[in-house]
Parts: C-alpha cells; sequence; structure tokens
C-alpha cells in the first residue's frame, strides 16, 4: 500500500522514472509510468519471475519504453511462409530455431530474463542470448506457439527482436576461430607432451639413462613432433610454398624452413640414435606462432562484429502499395519501382523517389544533422533514414546493398580487412629478416663445411633455429592485440593498430561540436511568454516527432508536474484520442521547420523566423530583441504565433556533456591543442568554446565540409590532427586526419571513414585511447628490441659455433616468452593503471 | 625405470583423448561465446534458492 503525499514522487515499479501525477493510483501497490511498463511488470509478475528486479543493476532507466510507442506491435510477418524460408531454420518435425537481433540487453539480469523466455510460452524450448553480438538463439515448436507471438512478448517486455541478415563474413568467421582453436589446442598439447619427454631426455643424461630408454623417449618425440608439423604446422608449410611460387620473402619461409630443417635432422639424429632432437621446441615454436595469429585474427573479428550492427539499420517490414491497398511485407520481397507507403515515424527501407505527399525526413543517420530535411515529390530519400513528418508513397529505386546505406556498409567491410599497417611494417622488416638469415646459414654451411659437414650441418641448424623470427613475428600482433583488448573493453572499437603509432606525437583535435560535446538531445532552456501558451504549444507539438516537438512536450510536461496541475496535461499519459482530435485539429507540417494547427478555439503556429516570414507575421521590435538575446546565449530561438500574433518565444539549446570539461583540461595538460570545427552558427560555437575553456581562435562555426577538410588537410601537413565527429559533414575530415574517431550514434559515413570508433559517446574515451596508445608504443619498442637483439646475440654465438642446437633449441622460446610476457604484462599494469 | 614404457603412451593416448575431446566442444560452438556465460552462472544461485523457497511452500 503506498501512503504517501501527492508531492512526493513515486517511481514507476518496472522501470524506476518517476511516475507522472495522472497516472498514480493510490489504491494500487505497483505503480507504472506508462502502459508498456505495466505491460511488462505484468508478464514478468505472472510468470513468477520477479527475482528479475532483485538482479537488475542501478541503471535501470535503461529499461523504460519510448512513450511515444503506445501500441503493441503485432509481428504478423513473423508468420509469413517467406519470413520463414529466410530466416528460420526447422531443426526436427515441428521445432524450428532462429537467431534475431534484440536491442536493449544492458545488464545480466536481462540475459536472464529473456532465458525465461521457455517459462512464459509454453512452445518455447531454449531461448540462448549472446550479450556481446546482442542476439537471441531461440527453438520453439510453430505449431504450439507462432514467431509472432514469440517476438510480441520480446517486445512487450522491452526488448525489441529483428532477424538477422546473415552477413557473409559471420559463418566465415565462427569457422575461421573454430579451426584456429583446434589447431592451437593440437599444438599446445604436442609441445606440453613434448617438453615432458625432453626434461626426461636431459634429465636421463644426468642420470645415465639406459640407451633403449633413451631411444624410446626420442622415439616418442620424433613421432609428437612429426605430428605437430604435419597437423598444425601445416599452415606454415602452405605459406612457405605459396610464397616461394609467388617469389616474395614471407615471415614463414624461414619458419617453415626451421620447421623442416629441424624435423629432418632430429628424424635422421632418432634414427642413426647419437645428436640432437629439436621436436620439443620446434612444437613449441608451432604453438606461440599460432597462439600470435590467432590474436591477429580476434582483432579482425572484432571489427567485423561492431560492423555488422549495421545492418541492423534498416527496418525489414514495410507496406507495399498492391492494386490501391497498402499490404504489410518484407523488405527482402520488395522489388524496384514497387510503391510503398511510409507511415510517420517509420525509417525507410529503401532508397527511394516521393511519389504522392511530402514530408521532413531526419537524415542524421548519414549526416549527423538533428535537424529534419524538407521533402517532396520528386525528391529522393535514403534507406535508413527516418520520416517524421507524415505519411509518403514512395517508389523504390536501389534496395539493399545497392542503397547509399548498403555502399557505406560494403565501404567500413572492406577497410576493416585489411591488415593494420603497423604489421605490415613488422612483416617487411620479416621479408629483409628472412633473406638475411637465409644468407647467414648459407655462410655458415659453407664457411664450416670445410671442416667437416656434420660440424657445419649442427652449426646451420643451430642458427636457424636460433634466429626464428617467432619473437619478432610475435612483437607487434601481440602488443596490438592486448591494447586492442583493452580498448574495446572500454568500449573503444580501433579498425587499425596503426593507430595506436600516430596517437604518439601529439598535435590538434578537432572536435565537431554537436554530438561530441553536447547531448545531442535538444531542450528548451528558456521560455518567453505566458505559461498558458506552453501547455497548447504542448498539445500541438505532441502530434509532431520532430526533436524541438519532443523538447516542447517534454518541458511542458516538466512545469506542469512542478506547478502541480496536471490536469490539462493528463491525457499525455492515458492515451485519450477522442479528447485530443477534439481539440487538436488541421495539422500540418510547413516545410522549412515549423507546425501549423487549431488547438481548441486557436490558430496555431510553432517555428523559426524564417517560416514567420514566410507567413508575412509582422516581429515586434521587443521580440526581435528576446531573439537576440537567446542566441547570444548560445540557444536557438523557436517562435510561436496564435491567430497571427507572437505570444511567446522558446530558447531551445543543446546541453554539454558532464565528462567534456575536465576531459579538454586533461587532454590540454598532456600537451594537446583542442579546437572546435562545426557547422553550426558562429556565435552558438564561441559560446560552448567558452563555456569549456577552449581558446577562441580554435573555435571555428559555420564551416562547410570542405571548409573543414581543408582545414584538416592544412594542418595534418606539419602536426598529428585527430579529427573526432559524428555526421557526414565531418566524413571526410574524418579521413583525412591523421586519426579519425566517429562517434556513437553518428552517421554510417563517418564511421567508414574513421578508423576508431566510440560506442560510448562522450570525450573521456578519446584520453583513454590516447594513453592506452603511448603505453603500447612502449611494449612494441621494448619487443622489437628484445627479439632483434636477442637474434642478432645468438645468431653471432651460432655462427661462430659457440653454441650448438641444444642450447639453441633451449635458448629460442625464451625470447617468444620474454616478448609474450613483456606484452601480456604491459596489459596487467595499463589496466591498474586506468583503475587508479 | 621400465613402467616408461607403458607411462609414455598412456600419457599420449590421454592426451590424444583430451585434444579430442576439446574439438568436439570446439565443434559444438562451446567456445563461440565466452561473454555470456560468465554472466548466466550469476544468476544460477538466485535462481536456485527461488526453487528452494518455493518447493517449501
Amino acid at each position: 500500500m503506498i501512503v504517501k503525499a501527492p508531492s512526493v514522487q513515486i517511481d514507476c515499479s518496472h522501470c524506476g522514472l518517476p511516475v507522472p501525477k495522472g497516472l498514480v493510483e493510490p489504491d494500487r501497490t505497483e505503480q507504472f509510468c506508462c502502459s508498456g511498463c505495466a505491460g511488462a511488470f505484468q508478464l514478468i509478475h505472472s510468470n513468477g519471475l520477479d527475482s528479475f528486479y532483485e538482479m537488475s543493476s542501478g541503471d535501470s532507466q535503461q529499461r523504460t519504453f519510448d512513450r511515444r510507442q503506445e501500441k503493441p506491435k503485432r509481428f504478423a510477418e513473423f508468420d509469413e511462409p517467406v519470413f520463414h524460408d529466410k530466416f528460420v531454420k526447422s531443426t526436427s518435425e515441428h521445432g524450428k530455431s532462429i537467431e534475431l537481433a534484440i536491442d536493449g540487453i544492458h545488464c545480466a539480469a536481462c540475459v536472464w530474463l529473456i532465458e525465461k523466455l521457455p517459462q512464459i510460452l509454453p512452445g518455447v524450448t531454449a531461448a540462448q542470448v549472446n550479450w556481446a553480438r546482442a542476439t537471441v538463439v531461440l527453438r520453439w515448436q510453430q505449431e504450439q506457439t507462432p514467431l509472432s507471438k514469440i517476438a510480441s512478448t520480446l517486445d512487450q517486455l522491452g526488448y525489441s527482436p529483428r532477424p538477422i541478415h546473415q552477413s557473409k563474413h559471420e559463418n566465415r568467421f565462427r569457422l575461421e576461430n573454430r579451426r584456429h582453436l583446434i589447431n592451437i589446442a593440437i599444438a599446445a598439447a604436442i609441445a606440453g607432451n613434448n617438453m615432458l619427454i625432453s626434461a626426461a631426455l636431459y634429465l636421463g643424461m644426468f642420470a645415465q639413462m639406459s640407451a633403449g630408454m633413451s631411444q624410446l623417449l626420442r622415439i616418442a618425440s620424433c613421432g609428437v613432433g612429426l605430428a605437430a608439423l604435419l597437423i598444425p604446422g601445416r599452415v606454415f608449410l602452405k605459406s612457405a610454398i605459396s610464397a616461394i611460387r609467388t617469389k616474395t620473402p614471407h615471415m614463414d619461409l624461414p619458419i617453415a624452413l626451421a620447421l623442416t630443417v629441424g624435423t629432418i635432422a632430429g628424424t635422421v639424429n632418432v634414427i642413426r640414435g647419437i645428436g640432437e632432437i629439436y621436436f620439443d621446441s620446434l612444437a613449441v615454436l608451432i604453438f606461440l606462432l599460432l597462439v600470435g595469429r590467432w590474436i591477429q585474427f580476434r582483432q579482425q573479428c572484432r571489427a567485423a562484429n561492431s560492423i555488422e550492427l549495421l545492418y541492423r539499420l534498416t527496418p525489414q517490414t514495410t507496406k507495399r502499395i498492391v492494386d490501391g491497398q497498402a499490404v504489410e511485407t518484407l523488405v527482402d520481397l520488395v522489388s524496384k519501382d514497387d510503391l510503398l507507403q511510409i507511415e510517420t515515424g517509420d525509417l525507410f527501407p529503401v532508397d527511394a523517389e516521393i511519389i504522392t505527399g511530402s514530408t521532413a525526413v531526419d537524415e542524421s543517420i548519414l549526416t549527423g544533422e538533428s535537424k529534419a530535411v524538407q521533402k517532396t515529390v520528386g525528391e529522393f530519400v535514403a534507406a535508413g533514414t527516418s520520416n517524421v513528418g507524415s505519411r509518403v508513397v514512395v517508389r523504390v529505386n536501389a534496395i539493399g546493398n545497392e542503397t547509399r546505406l548498403g555502399k557505406i556498409v560494403e565501404l567500413v567491410e572492406q577497410a576493416s580487412l585489411e591488415k593494420p599497417k603497423i604489421v605490415q611494417w613488422a612483416n617487411r622488416i620479416g621479408g629483409y629478416f628472412v633473406v638475411a638469415v637465409m644468407l647467414l646459414a648459407a655462410v655458415t654451411l659453407s664457411w664450416w663445411w670445410a671442416t667437416g659437414a656434420e660440424l657445419a650441418i649442427e652449426r646451420t641448424i643451430a642458427l636457424l633455429i636460433v634466429a626464428c623470427p617467432c619473437a619478432l613475428a610475435l612483437a607487434t600482433p601481440l602488443a596490438i592485440g592486448v591494447a586492442l583488448g583493452q580498448a574495446a573493453k572500454n568500449r573503444i572499437m580501433v579498425k587499425g593498430g596503426d593507430v595506436l603509432q600516430a596517437l604518439q606525437n601529439r598535435g590538434t583535435i578537432w572536435l565537431d561540436k554537436t554530438g561530441t560535446l553536447t547531448q545531442g538531445d535538444l531542450k528548451v532552456e528558456q521560455w518567453h511568454g505566458d505559461l498558458h501558451w506552453l501547455k497548447i504549444a504542448a498539445e500541438l507539438e505532441q502530434h509532431a516527432s520532430h526533436p524541438v516537438a519532443n523538447a516542447i512536450v517534454q518541458y511542458a510536461e516538466q512545469t506542469a508536474a512542478e506547478q502541480n496541475d496536471d490536469s490539462k496535461l493528463k491525457h499525455r499519459f492515458q492515451p485519450e484520442p477522442e479528447l485530443c482530435r477534439s481539440q487538436v485539429g488541421d495539422i500540418t507540417t510547413i516545410a522549412g521547420g515549423g507546425i501549423r494547427g487549431r488547438v481548441g478555439d486557436f490558430d496555431v503556429l510553432i517555428g523559426n523566423a524564417k517560416l514567420l516570414k514566410n507567413q508575412d507575421i509582422a516581429i515586434e521590435s521587443r521580440h526581435t530583441q528576446i531573439a537576440n538575446q537567446i542566441v547570444a546565449s548560445g540557444y536557438s530561438p523557436c517562435w510561436m504565433v496564435v491567430d497571427d500574433r507572437v505570444v511567446a518565444i522558446a530558447a531551445i539549446g543543446d546541453s554539454i556533456r558532464p565528462d567534456a570539461v575536465t576531459t579538454i583540461n586533461k587532454l590540454g595538460n598532456l600537451g594537446w591543442r583542442i579546437g572546435i570545427l562545426s557547422g553550426d552558427h558562429p556565435e552558438i560555437v564561441n559560446r560552448v568554446a567558452k563555456r569549456l575553456g577552449i581558446n577562441s581562435e580554435l573555435a571555428h562555426g559555420g564551416v562547410c565540409p570542405e571548409e573543414k577538410l581543408a582545414l584538416v588537410q592544412e594542418n595534418s601537413k606539419h602536426e598529428t590532427v585527430v579529427m573526432v565527429g559524428d555526421g557526414v559533414n565531418d566524413s571526410a575530415a574524418l579521413a583525412a586526419a591523421t586519426v579519425g574517431i566517429a562517434v556513437k550514434n553518428g552517421a554510417e559515413a563517418s564511421l567508414a571513414a574513421a578508423p576508431v570508433y566510440l560506442a560510448e559517446p562522450g570525450l573521456s574515451p578519446v584520453m583513454q585511447l590516447i594513453q592506452i596508445s603511448k603505453s603500447t608504443q612502449r611494449t612494441m619498442a621494448v619487443n622489437f628490441a628484445v627479439s632483434i637483439g636477442y637474434n642478432l646475440t645468438f645468431a653471432a654465438l651460432a655462427f661462430s659455433g659457440l653454441i650448438n642446437p641444444l642450447v639453441a633449441a633451449i635458448v629460442m622460446p625464451i625470447s617468444s616468452l620474454t616478448v609474450v610476457s613483456l606484452s601480456l604484462g604491459a596489459g596487467r599494469i595499463r589496466k591498474q593503471g586506468s583503475k587508479a | 625405470m621400465s613402467v616408461l614404457y607403458v607411462a609414455i603412451p598412456v600419457a599420449l593416448i590421454i592426451a590424444t583423448i583430451a585434444v579430442i575431446a576439446f574439438v568436439i566442444q570446439v565443434k559444438n560452438g562451446q567456445f563461440d561465446d565466452l561473454e555470456t556465460p560468465a554472466h548466466r552462472i550469476l544468476f544460477d544461485d538466485v535462481e536456485k534458492k527461488q526453487s528452494d523457497h518455493d518447493s517449501a511452500e
């Protein structure tokens, strides 16, 4: 029982957000902020899954529902045969299985709840969540529970499901990963066992082991060693053969040579019954090299995974017009020149041309600009953009990979599959190294040949083993792999290792104001006018989905709550369409940023100054003054006109991210210069710069994409330039900068152009990335020094005959181990450092 | 020492079995997702406690 004074805030039982006063029901224990939360709670509670609430973490706000979507979705298309053909696998006669992408998984409790689906729906036999990819694999009996029912249940719980376009790389990566793991496992088992056998042999030397016993151990070691070469080691043999065929020196060539020579010499010695055998060190070598390769592979995987997410950006279903009727259908079934009907608030599933109607389109996904663009008959709309104006009919121009969005996704895919440049550099060094080692081996062989063939062969083998570049091969991928893993844990996706090298040198960081410095969502900061008009404005604006409209509605709710007067706005939270229609009517969205409609007896117009001018509405000088004042304080004015008379002006602003100021100070202390490069109004940019303590000379406002590019190019001639941005207008600059950093919620074009992607908005990840880069560079330098120094020293020793193959075989893995432990150790130190 | 004549083949056989077991698990997809199970295990206890509680009722 809740017995609370009306002034006390009541929290929603599902999401924990404050419940609007109009919705508080005094006679109930549970209170809900919206019907979505009520539905989810009902579902969870009635199935005895209440422990979900005990498990949930503190950030339960993410559980809340978008209040604009009150109508539960039906997911009828999930039962269409075409849908089943495309996405569903049959596991048994009635058993089916599908992998769905789900939004809204943010804590372990969500995983738990979704995996309890079999308890909620009888037909579901299993639900298995993959948190990293945000997908769930469902197994169910279609006869008992249709898939649409499962989908709508997930949606009701707050996890909106979508079928996954199986990307072509997805499966390849999975199989490749398994192949790597199997090879590593076999190599590890062989290396471990072979070392045990060798240990027995070495000990036997001191303990006068019988000849028969020693020979048994040698045969065992030989057998296991041959297995190592032929099963996991054949990767190296294969690539060495192709290196010979294409006549390019490759890292794998000396490795393969050392493996082959070592194996042959060892086998000969086993058969002869005297001389050294090298199988244990060869097995360890194979194992270590495979591990290095796997780390590199995982790195590529991770980049590809984040790209896979891009496939989820377009809707799966749409309304196709067949014989004048709009019929719900799968986007995959749509073909060129079909007519589609796109409702308000929906995403455009394809690239298309508007045939009837005109609307506002939110193109922020492509451009990063949050302001909607007006589009009318004959104009093009791109897939992935959102229809925020009114219903339109469009003719399809391009589908899937043919769309602009699809092409961008392809670009990103290509870029990520390219090998990081710095690793290529290591490979190039490796190439020279290979040639040098080969020459040295030839010289050694001919030098000692005069003394005796056996001695010459022994020394050459010692040289080949000791000069094996495995530490060199491991040095960079390991250091980069560890660093990228660290970055990914901090939700920073880095596509190439060279980024870490580039961030070494200080320079200028250019920030794009919108999105990276500010919160991105608009807010009403001031309201100049009677509050009575605010309510009227809110009633009209709730029929629009423009960001400014949302800001006004939110502000009105807030003010209403503060004033303890909720009667007028109550219907916002309890949808009563009847009431809305009788009060608000004749709504038109006006091209150029505005809305007009009747609210009660008033003719209301809300929009920008340009709109007012177009509509011939007189602006008094005192209003102009207010507007100027609003612009001066860094906000944009939004005018409200009732019956052709200005009655109120709202100051719409974008609030600054909480971490921006501290991060900018820290970066400044590290020696980086910080500047703003924004397309926004120069005065607004200056105002933000002042609030953040950025030098006004480095704050450029009103810059067009070409100017951004020119500035960055000019700059990058003589210093490191880091560009942080989120829009298509930034993408050219992102590509031109030494390091381009794209921020979450940004345009795909910026993702494609930038080698770094921050999955968490804000600036502090940039700071972390710079720190990670610093320590990685150090680790890499140490690794190189150790491995090259080691190789030079011991190659010289082997050449002069000071070490025999046995010593070489013992010392050889030590260099690799040193490099491995240096890299991993650096990662651990960094982790502790970042915690502190 | 002659026990080694038996011990070494036995050790190798055991290693082979282990490798085969691992390969089977890899092929079953046990190593495809290394993240979610770590979180899943957190709530096994809560669930058990609750079912104990339920059965007590």
